[in-house]
């Protein structure tokens, strides 16, 4: 892993467009504004990693349980 | 073309409903292309790969089991989804489907949105946002409501 130490109002820049600029610190918080392309898809890692893991979840289903489940939530709905 | 499903076994797919995932899913990068197929007799859809059979998510939407659910489209997700008008924006929910299906959750805080007439989409993850990857479908309503 690259360290670099920053100081508030300092930056890095990632390639040439993506821009990350110490914003603030107060005690272990951490202000960061981050300058990127929209393409670029930034989220907080623990948020990222929870999806993740849930659409992981959501492959295990067996095929026979579909069924009853639509049935199931027709019923509901009703 | 022919493509092998998880569950609608192979099935002939016309290649004007590949719906392209140009950033992938989180977890599955590599699935861009995807189909949307319909079970039939129930209000649930499979989200199935194209080149991958064992990724298919059952997704539904969301507005039938929750009609209170509402977020704002990011102006980035609007272009990265090329999106001229609500028309043609169609969402969608992934269940991670339990046995007892009083046990299904609902992940609201990643709906996936599709532009129907792009053929475009995105997993999106919102941010600042009461809702959860897991809601239970069944007592959805009252939970969210407090």
């Amino acid at each position: 892993m690259l360290v670099l130490t920053r100081k508030t109002k300092e930056s890095i820049i990632i390639e040439d467009d993506i821009e990350i600029t110490v914003l603030s610190i107060e005690g272990d918080q951490v202000k960061l504004g981050i300058n990127a392309p929209k393409n670029f898809d930034i989220y907080r890692k623990e948020i990222y990693l929870s999806i993740q893991q849930e659409n992981n979840s959501a492959l295990n289903i067996e095929t026979n349980i579909l069924q009853n489940l639509g049935t199931f939530l027709q019923k509901k709905n009703k | 073309m022919n493509i092998q499903t998880k569950f609608h076994g192979e099935k002939e797919i016309n290649t004007d409903e590949i719906i392209k995932f140009s950033s992938g899913i989180p977890g599955f990068l590599d699935a861009k292309e995807f189909i949307v197929l319909p079970i039939e007799g129930t209000d649930l859809y499979v989200l199935q790969s194209i080149r991958s059979q064992q990724v298919a998510f059952i997704i539904t939407d969301p507005f039938l089991i929750f009609p209170q659910y509402e977020f704002d489209l990011t102006q980035e997700a609007i272009e990265a989804l090329e999106i001229q008008s609500e028309n043609e924006v169609a969402t969608f929910v992934i269940l991670t489907v339990k046995e007892p299906f009083q046990e299904t959750t609902a992940n609201l805080q990643a709906p996936v949105i599709i532009n129907l007439n792009g053929k475009l989409g995105k997993q999106i993850i919102l941010t600042n946002t009461s809702y959860t990857i897991r809601h239970r479908i069944v007592t959805l309503e009252k939970e969210v409501a407090k």
